[in-house]
This record gives structure tokens, sequence and C-alpha cells, in this order.
């Protein structure tokens, strides 16, 4: 049992406390090293940055309630929606992600901390600076870039000093991302304890090793887009300048081929937390992990060969359409294999539906939903009709908040009780999944209409025949906005609690942090390392 | 007990929806494709309804057996967990199987990617050029060469603003329509003059962005007459939204009919450039090109506007000052901001009237500028 390890481990860490316990604090967090308290700052950070993203998403709504301009000039609402996008995709799902990393993988894998640890921190602290230079394009002459997230040249050269921001806090993020991966591959690879070999790894730790690498592969390359877009706007090169030799197109290549991988980064992780919370509620082992982590390696792979399939449009030879088009097909089939597994973890089990899992179980309708009209939008003719329209939209927030979002939200409520060491309220954690299920559908279902009809995204008005389905999707965002303070408002009360938890509240749960550390988990874990046989 | 709660709730929430949608306006609710009016548009929807019954048919399989597990394997109500975590065979098949769906799909699709990109052997060609924030349309080669104009948003800005209703086509009416004839090959040739654009006809099956710089093609064969919109599809920066693209379909005789007016009414509004005009009606005629072009920017005050970089205009000493230098700024545009250049979308009446207007408007005073000096001007 494990119960021999723990009271080792336990042993051991009074010890450790003795010596060098953390300064008090705020320099407590300045300077901090662990990783758990690395974890803690990225979650709260994350959740500032997605509370900033909600509200421009509100304010977005709020203007699309009816025909007409009535709030926001047409200028303020694309910068809403650029920044939005911005700070959604870096400032609050991309660092979730690295939050559960930081917190889960040592535990995960037997190791006492990353591998480097004031690394962590520094990977940690660009983050706040960053966000800064976001928020403060705002205040700029001119005021945030209002481009779309994806900033494309040559409109990017027609913006004030907002934009020269904001390439510098992609610049930041970027840093912020390859330093934390360089982390997590190492800590990874070199950190495990013994017995802990690759194929053993629970499945979360494999798909962030797998997200780490495309990190590192990736980011560069958007510093590289962003970097030239600066020079252009500035030191009189023209990459992006017919007039000079440049193409404006050649712009988007660069930028997709980060792109694509950008979506696997963010969704990768959250299929690993959905591979750990599901076999737990199911009571029974994961279905097919051998295929789950070779399934995983061909997506991080075939994501390199699919980027121009968001650009159908441009006017690329047939050739070129006919090539991404097969190789995004083609992709939907390891996708498809992961969710068969999930599926088929959940047949035949044990199954309960606490928070965790109604998250999951949310997640893998809804992600799966996204993922068909991902392949609805492979097939070229199709896309061309609903490229920039509201289908596409749609398409995409499936996969980032049904997807990534309600993965974060299972990962939250399966593991905090371990890392408060108290028991979130469990009615009021379904209530949030049940408002956050119906508010988000109500959002986001009827724009697949709207895309169909013919409605183009990144408008700050449009035609009457849009109005019914805009009305709804509005409110829908109110009601979502504000169901996110109850799980703001469960988080707290978590934190504040003094009912404890036990040391595995899950009954299926058989990770590392479940069977051999206690709850809450010390602030030192695994000075020694534990043996998995 | 709750779960009749939350049943009576929704019903109230749907009922208050259906409620809003009827009092929203007379318009039918919009949720699918448009009618399509070409065979590719046509094609385009039937590619879509296939592959959305495939999907379908395949989710509502998967999703049973999770709903099924949800429901029969409950550990509330006895179920015991087994323990089996990998079977080849079932693996192997839910590899293979989906390939070889879409490699089903795959195949008729191709044939409508060749057939979409085949440009060759147009019945007329027109050149599209995206602007901010409007649409220049050179009739090219066919019936109708040689005509050329710029179509804009034509709806009134009190419209937009709440101040006035709005009207049947709001955001989709233009000044200028193109007009095609009905049955015949269109090759529309796509560029733009400043940031990326895209035009789009959903009810023709035709989208192309619009790429500063390159030419790029598409084309449409219309099925039948009528009055077809769309709107620009590429954030392009402030007005976007405002671009719409209005094509009528006619039948060959009324093209004819219309391709002979047009030529006639833009060659008797071809203005002579040598003739001396009089201050008030240049200040007349440029306050109508500013108020279609310069005042998306510059504002209907001449205040400009900070956020995209268009100086104030009133009190300005450069638009006040020697004319060769606001000539030569609506010639040829600012580099990297959003003034363009305006050398081939004005005539040099229409440039010498703006700039006439603008420097006798606000409050500014200086003297007039001829067509003559414009044209002087020009390189």
């Amino acid at each position: 049992m494990s119960a021999v390890v723990h009271d080792h481990g336990h042993a051991h860490d009074d010890h450790g406390h003795g010596h060098h316990g953390p300064y008090g604090g705020i320099m407590r967090w300045i300077t901090t090293t662990n990783h758990k308290d690395i974890g803690t700052m990225y979650l709260w950070f994350s959740f500032v940055m997605f509370s900033i993203g909600g509200l421009m998403a509100v304010g977005i709504r709020l203007e699309l309630f009816s025909p007409g301009l009535q709030f926001l000039d047409p200028d303020r609402f694309n910068q809403l929606t650029t920044m939005h996008g911005l700070i959604m995709v870096f400032g609050a799902i991309m660092p979730v992600f690295v939050g559960f990393a930081n917190w889960q993988i040592p535990m995960m894998i037997g190791a006492p901390d990353m591998a480097f640890a004031r690394l962590n921190n520094w990977s940690f602290w660009l983050l706040p600076f960053a966000a800064t230079l976001l928020v403060l394009s705002f205040f700029m002459p001119g005021g945030a870039p209002g481009v779309g997230w994806t900033m494309y040249a040559p409109l990017t050269v027609q913006m004030g000093i907002g934009m020269d921001l904001t390439i510098f806090a992609v610049h930041l993020l970027g840093m912020s991302s390859i330093l934390g991966s360089i982390n997590i591959i190492t800590t990874i690879l070199n950190m495990r304890a013994p017995g802990m070999t690759l194929m053993r790894m629970p499945l979360f730790v494999w798909t962030w090793l797998i997200t780490a690498y495309l990190l590192v592969a990736a980011m560069p390359v958007l510093a590289g887009a962003v970097t030239m877009t600066l020079t252009d706007r500035h030191f009189g090169t023209t990459f992006f300048n017919a007039a000079g030799g440049g193409d404006p197109v050649l712009y988007q290549h660069i930028f997709w081929f980060f792109g694509h991988p950008e979506v696997y980064i963010i969704a990768l992780p959250g299929f690993g937390v959905i591979s750990q919370v599901i076999p737990a509620f199911s009571r029974k082992p994961l279905f097919g992990y051998a295929s789950m982590v070779y399934a995983t390696s061909a997506i991080a792979i075939i994501s390199f060969i699919v980027w121009a399939h968001h650009m159908y449009t441009v006017g690329m030879p047939v050739t070129g359409q006919l090539f991404f088009m097969y190789a995004t097909m083609i992709i939907a089939v390891p996708t498809g294999v992961k969710v068969f597994n999930w599926v088929a973890t959940m047949w035949k089990g044990s199954l309960t539906f606490e928070t965790p899992m109604l998250f999951a179980c949310g997640f893998l309708f809804m992600f799966t939903l996204g993922g068909f009209t991902g392949l609805v939008l492979s097939v070229v003719p199709v896309d061309i009709q609903m490229h920039d329209t509201y289908y596409v939209v749609a398409h995409f927030h499936y996969v980032m908040v049904a997807g990534a979002l309600f993965a974060a939200f299972a990962g939250v409520y399966f593991w905090l009780p371990k890392w408060t060491g108290h028991m979130y309220n469990e009615t009021l954690g379904k209530w949030h999944f049940w408002l956050t299920l119906i508010f988000f559908n109500m959002i986001f279902f009827v724009q697949h209409f709207l895309g169909l009809a013919g409605m183009p995204r990144r408008i700050p008005d449009y035609p009457l025949m849009f109005e019914t389905w805009n009305k709804i999707s509005s409110l829908g965002a109110f009601g979502m906005g504000l169901a996110q303070l109850l799980f703001l408002y469960i988080v707290i009360q978590t934190i504040r609690s003094r009912v404890p938890a036990p040391q595995k509240p899950w009954e299926g749960a058989d990770s590392l942090e479940w069977t051999h550390l206690p709850t809450p988990v010390p602030y030192h874990t695994f000075e020694v390392q534990p043996v998995i046989k | 007990m709750k779960v009749s709660k939350l049943i009576s709730a929704l019903a109230a929430l749907s009922t208050g929806l259906l409620a809003l949608s009827a009092s929203g306006s007379a318009h039918a609710i919009a949720w699918y494709f448009q009618t399509p009016a070409s065979k590719m548009a046509a094609e385009i929807d039937w590619l879509h309804q296939v592959v959305m019954w495939i999907i379908l048919v395949i989710f509502v399989g998967v999703f049973g057996f999770m709903f099924y597990a949800c429901w029969a394997h409950r550990r509330s109500v006895g179920h015991k967990a087994e323990q089996f975590h990998e079977n080849t065979t079932v693996e192997i098949l839910w590899t293979v199987i989906p390939a070889l769906i879409l490699i089903m799909i795959a195949w008729p699709v191709t044939k409508v990617v060749i057939a979409q990109k085949d440009t060759s052997a147009p019945d007329l060609t027109i050149k599209v050029t995206g602007y901010q924030w409007k649409w220049g349309y050179d009739y090219l080669k066919g019936e109708g060469e040689g005509i050329s104009f710029v179509s804009t948003l034509a709806t009134p800005r009190e419209q937009i603003e709440g101040k006035e209703p709005k009207g049947e086509h709001y955001l989709l009416e233009v000044d200028n329509e193109v007009v095609v004839p009905v049955g015949k090959k269109v090759r529309i040739i796509v560029t733009a003059a400043d940031v990326i654009h895209a035009w789009w006809i959903p009810a023709l099956g035709a989208k192309q962005d619009a790429i500063p710089g390159f030419l790029r093609d598409i084309w449409f064969r219309a099925e039948n007459t009528g009055t077809f919109r769309g709107q620009c599809v590429e954030l392009c920066g402030k007005e976007h939204g405002f671009m719409p693209i209005v094509v009528r379909v006619v039948s060959s005789d009324d093209y004819s009919k219309w391709a002979g007016e047009k030529k006639k009414a833009l060659a008797a509004a071809a203005d002579d450039p040598n003739k001396q005009w009089d201050v008030k009606e240049l200040i007349a005629r440029g306050e109508k090109v500013y108020a279609g072009i310069c005042v998306a920017c510059h504002q209907a005050t001449g205040q400009g506007s900070p956020a995209l970089k268009a100086p104030a205009l009133a009190g300005n000493k450069f638009v006040v000052g020697a004319e060769q230098g606001p000539i030569d700024t609506v010639l040829n545009g600012r580099p990297n901001t959003a003034m363009q250049a305006f050398k081939q979308q004005l005539s040099d009446t229409e440039i010498a009237a703006v700039i006439t207007y603008a420097r006798n408007t606000w409050g500014n005073k200086a003297s007039d500028v001829q067509p003559a000096e414009v044209k002087a001007r020009r390189k």
C-alpha cells in the first residue's frame, strides 16, 4: 500500500521545512522556485486574463446585440476582437495548462521539482509584463491594434504604436513558452522516478511532453513573423509589401505554420487532463494507452503540414489546395482514435458523475462536434464558402472553449482537493457545469447558422436577417460571463474551507500524486524518489 | 423535482427567446446557405450536405455508445467495472474505417476543386479592386469592355447610427451595382490597392481574397437573373463591415442595353480637365467627393481621427499651404497609412474639387485648385 511510502515522505518533509521554508508575504511569490507556487501563479494569472478577455467578449456581444452602431465605434470594436483573441489564446488558455504542468508533472513522475527551478520562476514572471504591454496598447495614441489576433499584413503597417507593444508582448510570451517548454522536456526526460518508464507515464505527462516539443518548434516561427512585421513598419523592409518585392501572403504562410501547431498546443494538454479524469471516474484503466500515445504523436507531426487550410481563399494552385485538404482530412484519423478510446474507457466501467467527469463528458461531446465542423471546413469548396464567416468562429470556439476550457475546468475540479487540501462544493460545481454548458451552446451553436447564412466575422454591424441569432448569442454570452463568477466563488470557498479532503478523494484515480502523497501536498514532495513497480 | 424545475426554467427561457425573435424584425431567420444561383454554389451545397449526413451518422453512433454507457454502466445502478484496456482488432478497425470514409469524401470533392479553379475561356472578364473601403470594377474583356466605376455603400449613415429606421437591404446596398449577363462565364480578376480584402457573393459560390500587388482569379456562371448580395470578408480596417458587394444578373439583351447606357453615361460624366471652374461649383462638387470617400477617416467635421492616423484637415497648415502639397498627397497617398493614392480612382476634376473643398471649409481659407493643375502634377 501507499501508506508506507507516504509516512516516509512526510517525515522527511517536516525535516525539510525546518531548514528552508519560503519567504513570507509577497517575496515568497516573487522569488519562489517551487513548482507548486509557480503553478499556482500561472493558474491565477490565467484566470485574471480569462476575466479580462471575457469582459472584452461581453463588449463585443453587447455591440452585436442589435444591428446598427450603439456602444463601440468600428475601430474600438476591431481592437476588442483582436485583444480578446490574443489575450484568451496567449494569456488564458496557454498559461492555464502550463499551471497544470507545473503542479502535476513533478508529482506524477515522482520528481521533487522542475529541472530548472530558477528558469521556471523567470518564465512565469515574463507573463505579467507581456500582459501589461497588451493592455497598455489600449491607452496608446490610436489605441490597440485592430487587425485581428492573426495580425495579417499589410493592415498591421497602418496601425499606431499599440501594434509595436503587441509585437513586443508576443515576443515575451514566446520566450516564456519556450523556456517553460525546455524545462518541461528536461524534467520529463531526466527526472522520472526509477521504474517510471516512458510508456508508464500518465497520459497527461505524455501530452505535455509532445506539446512542449510543438512549442519549441512553433513559437520561434511566430516571433519571426511579428519581427518581420516590426521591421516592415519601422525599418523600411518590404517582406510583406509587393511594391518592394515582398508578398502579403508570405505573412499568412509563416503565421499559420505557427498557428496550426498552436491549435494542438492548446488542445493536447487538455486531451491529457481528460485522459486522467475519464478513467478515474469510470474506475477502469484508460483504453488503448499505447495507441493514445501514438495518436497524440501523429497529430503533433501532421499538425505541421496542414497550415494552409486556413488560407484556401488566398488563391493557391489547385495542387496546393488538394494537398492541404488531404493532409487535413488525415489528421481526423488519429483524433478519431482518441475519441473512440475515451468512449471505450467509459464502456462497461462503473461511472459516477462528479463535476470533473461532467466537464470531461461535456468536453468529449462538444470537442467532437468542433472536430466534425473542422472536417466540414477541410473540404475546400465548402471552406471557400464559409471562410471568414461565423461558421469558423463557431468551429474554433467549440475547439478552444468546449475543448480546452472545459478540459481546464475538469482539471481544476479534479486536482483542487489535492492542491488546497479541501473539497469543493459538489452542488455548486455541478451548477457551474450546467450553466456553462447551456450558455456556451447558446452563444456558439447559433453562430453555425449565422456563418452558413453568410455573416462575415469581425464586423461591428450586420444586415437585418442575422438579428435573431445574434440576440440569442449575446444573451448566452452575458450568462456565460456571470456563470464564471460562480467558478471564482467555488474556488475561493474551497481554499477557505475547513473540510479536509482525503488523500485520494477519487476512487479510480491511480497516478502518484493520489497514491503516494498526502492531502494537502506538502511544500516539498518526493525528496526521496519513490520506486514504481 | 429538480429535473422538472430545470425543464420549466428552460421552457420559460425558450418562450422568451421566441417572443424576442418575433419582435426582432420582419425578416425571415436566415440559417442556411442562400439559394444557389450557380452550378458551383449548388455543388458546394450538395457537398456540404453529404459531409453533414456522414458526420451526423458517426456522431449519433459514437455518442449513442457514450450515453448508453452513461446510463447503463453507472455505479449507482450497481455496475461493476470491467478491467479490459486494449483490443487490437477494434483499434485497427476504428483507424481503417474512418480513413476509408475520408477517401470516399475526398473523391467527389477533388473534382469540384479542380472545376472551381478552371478560369479558362471566359465570356466576360472583370477586374475587381479592393480599396479601403469600397470596390472598384473595370470591365476588361468581352461586351462592355472599358466600363469602369467605383462601388460604395449606399446605406445612409443615419440608418447605421440608429437615427432613421433601417431599410430592407441595410448594409447590403451600393451606389453602383456590378451588372453581368445570365448564363455567361464571368472571370473575376481580384486585387487590392491597400490592404487585403475579400470579394464574396454567397449565392454564386465565388469568394477570393483581394491581395495588394497580386492578381488572383475566380469565375462564376449565374444560372438565373436577380440581384445577389455579399460583403467584404477579410478584416481590412475600420469600415470593414461597410463595403458590400452587389451583383445584378440580367438577360443578355438587358446586359447589352445596360453596357451601352453605362458607356454613354461614363463618357458624359467625364469632365474636361482643361475647363476653368468657378470656386462655388468646385466646393459643391468637392463636398460630394469628400462625403463619399474622405469622411471615413477625416470625419465630417474635418477633425480627423487619431486612431486612424488621419490628421485634422481643419486648421491644417499643409492643407491651406502651397497647392502642390495637397495635390501630391491626394494623387500619390502617404505610405504606411490608410491615405491611399487616389490617382486611379478620381478624375482631375474630382481631386481639384475635393482639395478646394478642404481648403475652404471648417474655417479654412485658401485659393481654389483647378483640374489643370492636378493634371500637371500627374506623372
